[in-house]
């Protein structure tokens, strides 16, 4: 039986060091859509995204992707995850990086030569990423996860430091791999973004303050600015 | 298996992006044989007796360093969780690199050992077991180098585990002082160190040794140690971390 939910958590701990990150965190996210992780950082978005992934030991609770445990052998095809540092060789080309990624997932060259096309960076397919900007270099890694063609992405913060262009085109790619019928979870601090989104989870000291459409965010707090939401939400839970 | 191929092409690539990393692990052998040729120059013995000896410590060396270092860069660049999220499986990810590194290491022990019996002189009874030995040494640098930098944060870290690692197995391995004439301990100690069997091959190559009998004892026990130490290494990546 299909879950409706690509992505179901439920009462999770996370302890790091001594820091309780997350503490009993308990949240959806919906297939087919894109949802936005909003929220400042250092307020744990990463390391949720780093549960679902199944590369965070946890304390306690369940995470389960895509009807299974988070992080097992068969899931891992079927998830794509994308660091907030861009994790690829930068003594590689661009190619290089792309095919080796597509060798491990079972992909095709066809399917590298589309993504690179797809993060715009087509004509810099023979450069070698340690000579590309910071802004390239988190494309080339966005585009070994487009690759594989995944069902679940897990992108963290996956447009910092982008110019506005880039951003937008990124976004559209985010929505129409979603209206493919693919579930993206994207995470950023940024709350403007959160405007894009089908869906907003806004996290603050490792707690989801909301959970909602970016215009019931807007309904429910009175505020058109997002950033004004948070602002509202943030001092209501506190 | 062809994500073990792809690994090791990854690798291999990484590497020729760095011509002065080639440069270093096939040529240096070479200049420190030379190096340590005309220092004896007056003595020949000497050279015939240590110089097989180096043919088999200086793989070794070499390729601990360079594995330990990418590797460390690997699990700290984020590159390592990355692929750990992927269906790549960590004994391919290991073997990956040990084919990588171990197809450098044929290269090295090639050159180095034409050098060193062409150019230098120096006599060795059986050449290709030459060969084999230097890249089974340089195979387990590799394997150590791998298992080595799980406990390394950072590279300046692993560049250090180099003297841990190498200089007392270099005491031990009877380069320096035979090993029936040390101390009990250090002799059992010397015993449990893959390098002392290394050394014995080399000085069985040598001329000046007329048994090679132990060869394949030798042998056996050094791809043992080079197994145990991939075992561990891949024992080492944890998927999920705190």
């Amino acid at each position: 039986m299909l879950n409706s939910s690509a992505v179901e958590i439920h009462r999770l701990t996370v302890i790091r060091g001594k820091t309780t990150v997350l503490p009993d965190l308990t949240v959806t996210v919906p297939r087919g859509s894109v949802t936005g992780l909003l929220g400042p950082s250092g307020c744990g978005k990463s390391t949720l995204i780093r549960a679902i992934a199944g590369i965070q030991v946890v304390k306690a609770g369940t995470v389960t992707v895509l009807d299974g445990p988070a992080g097992r052998p068969e899931a891992r095809r079927r998830v794509g995850y994308v660091t907030q540092a861009s994790s690829v060789y930068p003594d590689l080309t661009v190619m290089q990086n792309l095919r080796y990624f597509a060798a491990l997932t079972g992909s095709d060259e066809a399917a590298a030569l589309e993504a690179v096309d797809n993060v715009g960076l087509a004509d810099k397919a023979d450069a070698l990423v340690a000579d590309l900007s910071g802004g390239q270099r988190t494309r080339v890694s966005l585009a070994a996860a487009l690759l594989a063609d995944p069902e679940l992405y897990l992108l963290d913060e996956p447009t910092v430091g982008l110019d506005p262009v880039l951003r937008r085109d990124l976004w559209q790619l985010f929505k129409r791999l979603a209206s493919d019928g693919k579930t993206l979870l994207v995470s950023s601090h940024v709350m403007d973004e959160a405007g894009r989104c089908d869906r907003v989870l806004l996290m603050r000291e490792g707690r989801i303050i909301a959970d909602s459409t970016p215009d019931e965010l807007r309904a429910d707090t009175g505020q058109d600015d997002l950033e004004q939401a948070f602002l509202t939400l943030a001092e209501g839970a506190a | 298996m062809t994500r073990t191929i792809a690994t090791a092409r990854r690798v291999l690539q990484q590497l020729a992006h760095d011509p002065r990393s080639i440069g270093m692990i096939v040529v240096l052998p070479s200049v420190l044989l030379l190096l340590f040729k005309y220092v004896y120059d007056g003595n020949p013995a000497i050279f015939n007796r240590v110089g097989p000896q180096m043919l088999g410590i200086f793989p070794f060396v070499v390729m601990f360093l360079v594995t330990s270092v990418t590797m460390v860069r690997e699990r700290t660049s984020g590159t390592l969780e990355r692929l750990l999220t992927t269906p790549l499986r960590r004994g391919e990810l290991i073997g990956g690199y040990g084919v990588a590194f171990g197809a450098a290491a044929l290269g090295q022990a090639l050159v180095t050992s034409a050098v060193a019996i062409w150019l230098l002189d120096m006599d060795v009874n059986t050449p290709w077991a030459v060969v084999l030995f230097a890249v089974v040494d340089a195979v387990l640098g590799t394997a150590l180098g791998l298992l080595m930098s799980a406990f390394a944060v950072t590279e300046f870290q692993a560049v250090q585990f180099m003297p841990l690692v190498v200089v007392p197995q270099l005491l031990l391995c009877g380069l320096l002082a035979p090993r029936d004439s040390m101390p009990d301990i250090l002799r059992w100690l010397s015993d449990a160190l893959p390098m002392s069997y290394a050394a014995d091959a080399f000085s069985e190559l040598g001329s000046t040794s007329d048994s090679t009998s132990s060869l394949g004892k030798d042998l056996v026990i050094l791809l043992g140690c080079c197994a145990l130490a991939l075992i561990g290494a891949s024992l080492t990546l944890r998927r999920r971390t705190p």
